[in-house]
């Protein structure tokens, strides 16, 4: 389990210089050269698309969105590649109500192939009913920061480690992967700026508990390449390339520079959510998650593969916006279904 | 990645006031206990509800600053960043400045599992080209508000342009000499360039696609790199333009007036698709050949990636000097900061764009046009980049024209930072 390692390119290009994976070839504007330039020159040759829309995109929706929606939402999303979804939570529903039917959910998508659904499990307690429900794979989440450890879940870090040691554990004992999300690697609401070395410090914690994969977060969107380089250079030092992913959020407009630079680096894995789903809780109607649309856009300009039909994928972001009667926050999806409808004229 | 445990989003706790809200963010703050699945009781800790925010020693840290945010808009109003270079790139010791708040956290030094050099490399070349500087075209007034339906009156224009000057942006793109009949929005350029003769602080370029220079102290001309985009946009081909503005050139050059070239559609074109690399360059070096001393490259229908810019700017780089270059990404596709970014890498020192990311794109509807300035900012201060811009006054340009349009801004910054501003003012 885990992600693959990347492959890294070297300057004669073994990279697909056409972008294979579209059906379309008026959507895309792909690179026709060789990428021997050395800001393009060590890439991954793949990026594996970890699809955090289902959960993280949806748990802040007001309204409750039915089971049968999630569950076409998750399906729709597995036919356009992506081959990581994360489906649902098993936290309390009295904190997080949207996703009072995880396990319905988890019972709906049982026999969906072609991807794996990690699910969110805060502690033993919510790993023992994920596992019940027939999840195979969970996810913990721990923070950077110290103050947004003890408001967001209402203990320090070190107590939080603890608890998912016993999680990271009883997951072993089942041979179930546990990916580890790690918030405010670059910026905390509370606290402001977060020192590298303490992302570092979670990260090594982590991976030293068994994390198949660490997914390092921008909860507030305020990371730049500033800061992201130097974050991910104190991590990559304790951590694996390969085992780590970046999550950021584009609350600020800075995901994709975020991203670009994270690949610039060798990470070749990225969360987002589809149609930007997920908005950001602390700067009322700001943006959050990134757009996987819009991703998908850059990495196949880049010539990078991912395994993702953007055209199917923008079917399934259409859906879902359709049902929470609002226009996608992706601007590659704005713009191609405008394309897409001026054609038609 | 959002908060797991509580209800997100402000409009979800029940009355709640800015000051509440801060207290919820801090240690102590009012809890309820175990919730009756029987799955909530490990993330309590059995602490009971407290009000007194005196169970935890580092609420003292958290008093000393109310509200977090002020912080990080002082900050960045401040121009004040995250400098790369001024950070010592040894392992584990990474110097965040000023705003790196000392903590009592263990000191972990852990062994070195890869090749730190390695890793060092790479940042170095990713860090090491990029400008120290970069100026920023502000091009909103124009390029911005000339797709507007409604015809904003000169007073807006004029007191945007003044806010936009005192923010710090040294040049502003006033307006432009077409047609009324063709853009109908500047019909009174020339009473907007008369209001705002007097402001020295700052270049005010005005667009003219032919020989009416009256007024301006600094022109600009627009060839296409795209023949049919040249035909459907300007009426005419590549080489017809170029005639013509070698003629525009030649007559600005005897009054002194220098003369700003653009290029569009430098990686796609709405009716020929993708544009080769080496048409850029040629209608870039005879722009730079007739005496334009600077030359923005447009990627008018906002297509382009890294993986298409790095070859074209490489074409371009190639034919002309690199500090003669400028970018002009549209966000359409929601691509313009990377983009923005990989020039950077690559050299590029000056960069265009548009307050609240005024303009839409005339060729997707509904879709996003210009890359807003506040974004533009945020990311070349949180790269140590200088730009003399103030991000706080910037902004308020921003909404005043936002407020004016009735609309909200197109700039993420400036929703971000607007809605923690509000909060903050609230205290």
């Amino acid at each position: 389990m885990g992600s693959r390692a990347p492959k890294l390119l070297h300057g004669n290009g073994n990279r697909s210089p056409i972008n294979k994976q579209s059906t379309s070839s008026a959507y895309h504007y792909s690179s026709n050269c060789n990428p021997t330039n050395q800001v393009l020159r060590n890439l991954p040759a793949y990026v594996n698309i970890v699809e955090v829309g289902p959960r993280d995109g949806l748990q802040n929706e007001k309204e409750i969105v039915p089971t049968a929606v999630k569950v076409q939402l998750i399906k729709m999303l597995v036919s356009s590649g992506l081959n990581v979804v994360e489906a649902t939570s098993f936290v309390s529903p009295k904190w997080v109500p949207q996703l009072a039917d995880a396990k319905d959910v988890m019972d709906a998508i049982r026999n969906v192939q072609g991807a794996r659904f990690p699910v969110l499990t805060p502690n033993l307690k919510g790993f023992e009913a994920a596992i019940s429900a027939g999840a195979k794979e969970v996810a913990i989440f721990a923070s950077a920061s110290e103050s947004f450890s003890k408001s967001n879940i209402n203990c320090s870090i070190e107590d939080s480690l603890a608890r998912f040691t016993d999680v990271a554990s009883a997951a072993k004992e089942l041979s179930v992967p546990v990916r580890g999300y790690i918030s405010c690697v670059v910026g905390c609401p509370v606290e402001g700026t977060v020192p590298p070395s303490k992302v570092a410090y979670v990260a090594k914690q982590l991976f030293d508990m068994g994390c198949s994969e660490i997914s390092l977060g921008d909860t507030i969107g305020v990371g730049t390449p500033g800061t992201v380089i130097p974050m991910l250079e104190n991590v990559m030092n304790v951590v694996p390339l390969d085992k780590l992913a970046v999550h950021f959020h584009d609350t600020y407009g800075q995901a994709l520079s975020n991203i670009l630079t994270s690949l610039q680096m060798g990470i070749s894995t990225v969360d987002s959510s589809v149609s930007g789903l997920g908005g950001c809780p602390y700067a009322k109607g700001a943006s959050g998650n990134v757009a996987t649309e819009d991703v998908v856009y850059m990495l196949n300009g880049l010539g990078i593969q991912t395994n993702v039909d953007l055209e199917k994928l923008m079917l399934a972001g259409g859906f879902i916006c359709k049902h929470l009667k609002r226009p996608p926050s992706s601007k590659t999806a704005v713009a191609l279904s405008s394309k897409k409808a001026n054609s038609k004229l | 990645m959002s908060s797991l445990e509580e209800p997100l989003g402000f409009d979800k706790l029940p009355s709640m006031n800015t000051i509440d809200r801060i207290q919820r963010f801090s240690v102590g703050a009012c809890r309820p206990k175990a919730d009756d699945m029987g799955m909530g009781n490990c993330w309590i800790d059995g602490r009971s509800c407290n009000t007194s925010n005196s169970c935890d020693e580092d609420h003292e840290e958290f008093t000393g600053e109310t509200f977090p945010w002020r912080r990080h808009v002082r900050d960045v109003s401040e121009g004040e960043a995250f400098n790369p270079r001024a950070t010592s790139l040894s392992k584990n010791r990474v110097k965040l400045g000023h705003v790196c708040k000392s903590r009592n956290w263990p000191d972990q030094q852990y062994s070195s599992k890869r090749n730190d050099r390695g890793i060092r490399d790479i940042t170095n070349k990713l860090l090491k080209g990029i400008p120290k500087f970069v100026k920023i075209v502000e091009v909103g007034p124009r390029d911005g508000l000339q797709n507007e339906k409604n015809i904003v009156p000169t007073s807006v224009k004029v007191e945007l342009i003044r806010r936009l000057v005192s923010s710090g942006l040294s040049v502003v793109e006033a307006t432009s000499f077409v047609s009324p009949k063709w853009v109908p929005q500047l019909a009174d350029a020339k009473d907007v360039m008369k209001a705002v003769c007097d402001l020295a602080d700052a270049r005010l370029p005005v667009l003219t696609p032919n020989l009416k220079v009256a007024g301006a102290k600094e022109v600009a001309v627009f060839a296409s790199a795209s023949e049919s985009f040249s035909k459907s946009n300007i009426n005419c081909s590549i080489e017809e333009s170029l005639v013509r503005y070698r003629a525009v050139c030649v007559a600005a050059k005897e009054h002194s007036i220098p003369v700003r070239g653009y290029v569009s559609c430098v990686v796609g074109c709405p009716v020929e698709g993708a544009i080769p690399p080496s048409k850029v360059a040629f209608v870039a070096k005879e722009l730079y050949n007739m005496g334009c001393f600077e030359i923005s490259l447009g990627d008018t229908i906002g297509v382009g990636t890294p993986g298409t810019v790095v070859p074209m700017l490489e074409a371009v780089m190639a034919v002309v000097p690199a500090e003669k270059l400028a970018v002009h990404f549209h966000d359409t596709y929601g691509q313009s900061l990377s983009n923005i970014l990989i020039s950077l890498q690559m050299g590029i020192s000056i960069v265009d764009s548009s307050v609240a990311g005024l303009g839409g794109c005339p060729y997707a509807k509904g879709a996003s046009g210009n890359v807003a300035t506040e974004d533009v900012v945020y990311m070349l201060n949180g790269l140590g980049v200088k730009t003399n811009i103030d991000l706080a006054k910037l902004m308020l340009a921003g909404d005043f024209i936002s407020d004016h349009l009735g609309r909200q801004s197109g700039s993420k910054t400036a929703v971000a930072l607007c809605r923690v501003t509000t909060e903050s003012s609230k205290i």
